[in-house]
C-alpha cells in the first residue's frame, strides 16, 4: 500500500505496472498527432512513407503547409485577440472579486460567492445558447422600438468574447483569491502607517504581491479562451476562431496540415505552461 | 481594518457593482430569458403566445427523451470509470512516491490538457479510424484479415469523454490524498485491517471530498461535452447537447432548443445536488 508497510513483490510490480500502462494511455494519443504530422502522406495514418516538414513549410497544393494555410492562418489570429481580449476583460473583474470576497463582509456574501461559482455548473453549450437568445432579443427590441441595428449583439466575434468572459472570470478569481487569502495583511499596515495612501498600498505593496497569481490566472484564462470550443460554438458568426476551423476541417477529413498545427498548439501550451510554473515557483516569501 | 482610510461604503458598492453586473448580464437574465422563451410558441410571425408544448414534445417524442436518457447514462459511466481508473493511480502518485519523481509524474498528468480537447480528440481519431494505427497493428500481428473500424460506436466515445476528464478527476484526488497522513495507514494495519478494509474505512473516507468534487466536475464536463461525442461517435452518437445544437443552428427553433437546454440544465443541477447531498459536502467547499 504505502511504502512503510511491506507489500508481495508481486503486488508492487503489478502496481506499477498500471501506472505506466496509464502514462502510456495519456501520452498516446498526443505522440501519434505530432508524430503524423512529419509523415509524407496525404493522410494523418499509416504507412509510413518517411519524414518530411511540407506540412509545416508546403507551398502549394496539396501538400499545403500551415504556413501558407491563409485560412488557418487567420483563424489563429482571430483566437488570438480574442483571447487577449477575454484576458483582459476576465483579469480585471476577477481582481475585484477577489478583493470583494477576501477584505469585505456584507450581507449576502455567501450567496453572491455561490452565485459566482455558477458559471463552473453550467455546461458550456448552455451558457452560449443563454448568451445567444439573451443579446438576440435585446438587439431585436431595439430594432423593433428604436429602429437601431446593432451588430455587435449578432452571432459574431463580440458575443464569443462575452461568452467566453462570462465563466472564465470565475476561474480566475479562484486563482487570484486563494493567492490574496495568504497575504499577511501587516504589511499594509505597515505601509499605511508609514503614510501611505490607500492606493499607493495597493499598487505598490498587495498588486506586486499577487502578482504571480495575476500572471498564472492570466495565461490560464488565455489557454482556455483560446481552445475553448463549446461556448463558442454557439456564438460564432462568419470569422472562424482555430478550434472551430479545425473541426470544419476534422469532419471533413483533412491532410496532415490538422497535425502541424496541432504540433504548434501542443509547443505553445507547453512553452505557457512551464511559465506559468516559473512565475508560481516561490522565491523567498 | 480600522487603519484603511476611508474603506466606508463606496469602496463596496464600487467592487460589487462589476460583479452584479457581470452576473446580471451574462448569467442571470440570459437563463430567464431562455426559461420565457422555452415557454412560448410562435403562432404566426413573430406573433407568440405562452405554451408547454416544447416540453410535452420531448416527452411524446422518443428520439428526444431516449437521446436524453443514453446521455445521462452514458455520463455517470464515464464518470465511474474515470474515478475508477484514475483513483490507483493518484494513490500511486501522492503516496508511494516521494520528491522529484512524484512532481514529475504529477505534471506529466497534467500535460496533456494544457493541450485542446480538438486535438486530443484528433489524436483517438487517428489511432480508432478504419486506417487507423490500431487496426494497422491488428493486421500485421496477424489478428485480423482486414482493416477494422473502431471509430463510430460507443466504446469509442466512452474511451474519449474518460480521457478527456482524467484531469479533472486526478488533480482533487491527488490533492486530498497527499492530505492523509501515513500514520493512519500504518495505524489501521497494526490494529489489524486488511488491504481492502484499509482502503475502505480509512482511504476512502479521508478522499471523499475529493472524490466529490472531482466526480461532479467530471460529470458535468462529460453531460455538456459536444466534441468528443460528435468526432468520435460520428452520426449516430445521439448526444443530447447535439440535439440543442440542431434546434438553435440548423433548424433555427429556438423555442425548442431553449427547453432542451433547460432540462439539460436542470438534469445537471439535480445530479450535482444529488451528489453533494448523498456526500454531505458544500457547493463552495467542493468547488474551491
Amino acid at each position: 500500500m504505502i511504502p512503510s508497510i511491506p507489500s508481495s513483490r508481486f503486488f508492487r510490480r503489478t502496481y506499477a505496472a498500471y501506472v505506466a500502462l496509464f502514462f502510456v494511455y495519456l501520452i498516446l494519443p498526443l505522440a501519434v498527432v505530432a508524430t503524423f504530422a512529419f509523415n509524407d502522406s496525404l493522410f494523418p495514418s499509416l504507412p509510413w512513407n518517411g519524414g518530411t516538414l511540407d506540412w509545416f513549410v508546403g507551398q502549394k497544393e496539396p501538400a499545403l503547409g500551415i504556413f501558407y494555410d491563409g485560412e488557418l492562418l487567420e483563424s489563429i489570429l482571430v483566437s488570438f485577440w480574442v483571447a487577449v481580449a477575454v484576458t483582459i476583460l476576465s483579469i480585471s473583474l476577477a481582481t475585484c472579486n477577489a478583493f470583494l470576497f477576501e477584505r469585505h463582509d456584507f450581507i449576502g456574501k455567501g450567496f453572491l460567492y455561490m452565485m459566482m461559482l455558477t458559471p463552473l455548473v453550467i455546461p458550456g453549450v448552455i451558457l452560449g445558447v443563454s448568451i445567444l437568445i439573451f443579446s438576440s432579443s435585446i438587439a431585436n427590441g431595439l430594432e423593433d422600438n428604436y429602429d437601431l441595428e446593432l451588430e455587435l449583439l449578432r452571432p459574431g466575434l463580440p458575443l464569443v468574447i462575452l461568452g467566453q468572459f462570462a465563466f472564465i472570470t470565475t476561474i480566475a478569481t479562484l486563482v487570484i483569491s486563494a493567492r490574496l487569502r495568504r497575504f499577511d495583511r501587516s504589511l499594509e499596515e505597515a505601509a499605511l502607517n508609514l503614510g501611505a495612501s490607500n492606493f499607493a498600498v495597493i499598487w505598490t505593496v498587495t498588486l506586486p504581491y499577487l502578482r504571480p497569481a495575476l500572471i498564472g490566472a492570466g495565461i490560464v484564462s488565455f489557454l482556455m479562451s483560446f481552445e475553448n470550443f463549446n461556448t463558442t460554438l454557439m456564438l460564432v458568426g462568419s470569422d472562424a476562431p482555430l478550434t472551430i476551423a479545425m473541426f470544419d476541417r476534422l469532419r471533413e477529413g483533412s491532410t496532415p496540415v490538422l497535425n502541424a498545427v496541432s504540433v504548434l498548439l501542443m509547443v505553445g501550451s507547453a512553452t505557457l505552461a512551464l511559465i506559468s510554473l516559473f512565475v508560481q515557483k516561490p522565491k523567498s516569501d | 481594518m480600522s487603519q484603511w482610510k476611508d474603506s466606508g461604503k463606496l469602496g463596496l458598492i464600487l467592487l460589487v457593482s462589476p460583479l452584479a453586473l457581470w452576473l446580471a448580464l451574462f448569467i442571470v437574465l440570459p437563463h430567464i430569458d431562455m426559461v420565457l422563451i422555452s415557454l412560448r410558441e410562435r403562432v404566426a410571425a413573430r406573433q407568440y403566445a405562452f405554451s408547454w408544448g416544447n416540453y410535452t414534445e420531448f416527452f411524446t417524442e422518443p428520439l428526444y427523451w431516449r437521446t436524453f436518457l443514453r446521455t445521462a447514462v452514458m455520463s455517470i459511466l464515464a464518470t465511474g470509470l474515470t474515478l475508477l481508473i484514475a483513483f490507483p493511480v493518484s494513490f500511486y502518485i501522492a503516496k508511494m512516491l516521494r520528491g522529484r519523481l512524484k512532481a514529475a509524474l504529477f505534471i506529466l498528468c497534467l500535460i496533456p490538457f494544457w493541450v485542446s480537447e480538438l486535438v486530443r480528440t484528433y489524436g483517438w481519431m487517428i489511432l480508432l479510424r478504419e486506417t487507423g494505427l490500431f487496426s494497422s497493428l491488428l493486421q500485421w500481428m496477424g489478428l485480423v484479415d482486414q482493416p477494422v473500424e473502431m471509430l463510430y460506436n460507443d466504446v469509442a466515445i466512452m474511451v474519449g469523454l474518460v480521457y478527456t476528464s482524467m484531469l479533472f478527476m486526478v488533480v482533487p484526488l491527488v490533492t486530498t490524498l497527499e492530505s492523509l497522513d501515513d500514520s493512519l495507514i500504518e495505524a489501521a494495519y497494526d490494529l489489524g485491517g486488511n488491504h481492502l478494509e484499509v482502503i475502505r474505512d480509512v482511504v476512502i473516507p479521508h478522499a471523499m471530498p475529493g472524490i466529490v468534487s472531482g466526480c461532479i466536475v467530471v460529470f458535468m464536463l462529460t453531460l455538456g461535452n459536444y466534441l468528443t461525442p460528435t468526432l468520435l461517435g460520428g452520426k449516430d452518437s445521439l448526444w443530447f447537447t447535439e440535439q440543442i445544437y440542431t434546434q438553435f443552428i440548423t433548424r433555427f427553433n429556438w423555442e425548442q432548443g431553449s427547453a432542451f437546454g433547460m432540462l439539460l440544465l436542470v438534469l445537471s443541477s439535480v445530479i450535482v445536488w444529488c451528489g453533494l447531498k448523498l456526500s454531505r459536502q458544500s457547493f463552495t467547499r467542493v468547488m474551491t
